[in-house]
């Protein structure tokens, strides 16, 4: 559909300016326990207990196969490559992504689990072999929490970043990102290539078509290790301890709002 | 064994954050860290300067002033803090999670290969500590094996230092270059009169149950009589109701002021992560079995229509 309307609209001349683009854009995503899951901690409270718990793509990375993907359908972007580290089990979330509409996929294949640094360390790796115009990812990961692997890219490889985008256009040499920052919104202009890191804002994904699904498994899905890209993986931090955060406990219940201004001011003093 | 604090400000103005990270550092100290160093970078920023000299516990100001750092592009700022760090010798890079510490911070801690540790709530020793994962749901303890540590720090965790009283030594550092790949076109900031949502000592945060972004006037009337700053939930940003810097909770701002009253809001695990830490919660929802009443000290069950005009003729 995307397809017939490009077309359609193109003129013969523009349609040669489409041939010319051969901007890559790579996205890293990482497959998560779902956003609606309340996790518990195993009872050696070595980590968070994620046997049989449903997992999904980072919500944010969802956003960035979107954008990934929106700038193809425009012709800005000529290929979109997603890549994800992890077990076999990531190969799931990869296949999402290809029906989300990236052109192939990578699986980094490792059991340890990753720091954002060498993740960063990964991709820049593939940054390197790849040459992507663009590489996109989500800006935190809802799991760990950390927001650091596009910075660390970036820093890695020289790149400029884009960290919560909420709009991402390409203009000329340039890439316009316009950040969520706390107070407002800031517009930079970034040389290319760039990493850009997605806020919710930026766009709302599509869901997968079942078509599309079934495309999908016919893509190609090629699987790597960090010792072909030479990279080191040992982590810096060690997880000394994982529990469980003090419960809230629920109150009371108030009948209207002349009680609870009451319980406010005279109970809770805090009015 | 220094520690270096990079400031929070806009050029003008010290953030109230800075005061929160220098807590955390202090602490830090204490667990056997040597002199506390504040990092100002900016242009034009010789105020700033001199408020974060008379901030207590503060050995040492540090300022780096130059055009190239107005606006603290990354790709500016990250090697010439670098460059500091490897010059001086640090053993501890502190600042409070804003956005513009998380964006920078990691550029730093990658260009000098170590790791970060985001968000910490709690300093347990100079290698040590605790963070929230999962949505807060999970507290992880970590220790960091790298020669220096990286840290940001959520600043509802530790007190606010005292801003005056000091008078710590101004030192002026070499101007930091514009590295000539990136560059600042503008800035539109929210203007508000109210409190900020990150120093509030109330807020009122409307949902999805609050329909329309149309709606949002009966909280901010609610707002400006209690002196409070209005936020609201993930799914009230998502449905266009309000601006993402409204945003209060896991992916938005974290915040946990004396009372947060939570209007039209059901309770998503994504919002509580980001106010289950305030003093008092009052929950206004009209469905009885809204998850935000397991987390409130006071829950009224009733249509919020007809309780916010209510709240605000009675406060």
């Amino acid at each position: 559909m995307n397809n017939f309307i490009l077309l359609e609209f193109l003129s013969p001349q523009s349609e040669n300016s489409l041939d010319e683009v051969v901007m890559k854009i790579l996205v890293a995503i990482k497959r998560v326990v779902d956003a609606n899951v309340k996790v518990r901690v195993k009872p050696d409270n070595s980590a968070v207990d994620l046997s049989n718990v449903k997992m999904a793509v980072n919500p944010f990375c969802e956003i960035a196969i979107e954008e990934a993907v929106r700038l193809k359908e425009k012709g800005i972007a000529s290929e979109v490559v997603v890549v994800s580290a992890g077990t076999k089990d990531c190969q799931e979330q990869l296949r999402t992504g290809l029906a989300l509409g990236a052109d192939r996929a990578l699986q980094i294949e490792t059991d340890a689990e990753v720091e954002p640094l060498a993740i960063a360390k990964l991709l820049a790796a593939l940054v390197e072999k790849e040459q992507p115009g663009i590489v996109m990812m989500g800006k935190q990961s809802i799991d760990g929490e950390n927001n650091q692997t596009g910075q660390m890219l970036a820093a890695l490889t020289n790149m400029t970043q884009g960290t919560f985008a909420s709009e991402v256009e390409v203009s000329g040499e340039e890439l316009l990102v316009t950040r969520e920052v706390d107070g407002g919104l800031q517009k930079i202009a970034l040389n290319l290539p760039a990493v850009v890191t997605t806020d919710l804002r930026l766009n709302e994904p599509r869901y997968a078509s079942l078509p599309n699904i079934m495309k999908a498994k016919r893509k190609p899905l090629e699987t790597i290790t960090p010792e072909d890209l030479g990279v080191d993986v040992a982590p810096r931090l060690k997880t000394l301890e994982v529990t469980m955060p003090e419960e809230r406990q629920a109150g009371i219940r108030v009948a209207n709002v002349s009680e609870l201004v009451e319980k406010l001011t005279a109970e809770a003093g805090v009015l | 064994m220094t520690i270096l604090v990079i400031a929070e400000h806009d050029n003008q103005q010290l953030n109230v954050a800075t005061l929160n990270s220098v807590c955390a550092a202090e602490e830090l100290k204490q667990a056997g860290a040597g002199d506390l160093h504040v990092l100002i970078a900016g242009s034009d920023c010789a105020a700033v300067s001199a408020q974060a000299a008379t901030v207590a516990g503060v050995d040492k100001v540090l300022v780096m002033d130059s055009p190239a750092l107005a606006q603290q592009l990354a790709e500016n700022l990250a090697p010439a803090v670098v460059a500091l760090i490897k010059g001086a010798g640090y053993s501890h890079i502190v600042a409070a999670s804003t956005t513009s510490a998380k964006n920078v911070l990691p550029r730093i801690a990658a260009l000098l290969d170590v790791a970060q540790v985001s968000d910490i709530i709690e300093v347990c020793s100079a290698d040590t500590f605790v963070r929230p994962v999962y949505a807060g749901n999970a507290l992880a303890k970590v220790q960091s094996s790298d020669a220096v540590k990286v840290v940001s720090v959520r600043t509802t965790a530790f007190e606010a230092v005292a801003a005056e009283g000091n008078q710590a030594e101004v030192e002026t550092l070499e101007q930091a270059a514009d590295q000539g790949v990136s560059r600042f076109i503008s800035e539109e900031k929210s203007h508000s009169e109210r409190p900020e949502l990150a120093s509030a000592r109330v807020i009122i945060s409307g949902g999805r149950g609050m329909q329309s972004g149309d709606n949002f006037p009966l909280l901010e009337k609610v707002a400006d009589k209690i002196g409070a700053a209005v936020g609201a939930s993930r799914a009230a940003v998502d449905a266009g109701f309000v601006s993402n810097d409204y945003q209060v909770g896991q992916t938005g701002k974290i915040v946990a002021p004396e009372l947060y009253i939570a209007v039209g809001i059901s309770g998503a695990i994504q919002h509580l992560a980001g106010m289950k830490d305030s003093k008092v919660i009052v929950a206004i929802n009209k469905d009885d079995e809204a998850p935000i009443f397991n987390v409130a000290d006071y829950g009224l069950v009733a249509d919020l229509f007809e309780a916010l005009p209510e709240l605000e003729q009675q406060v």
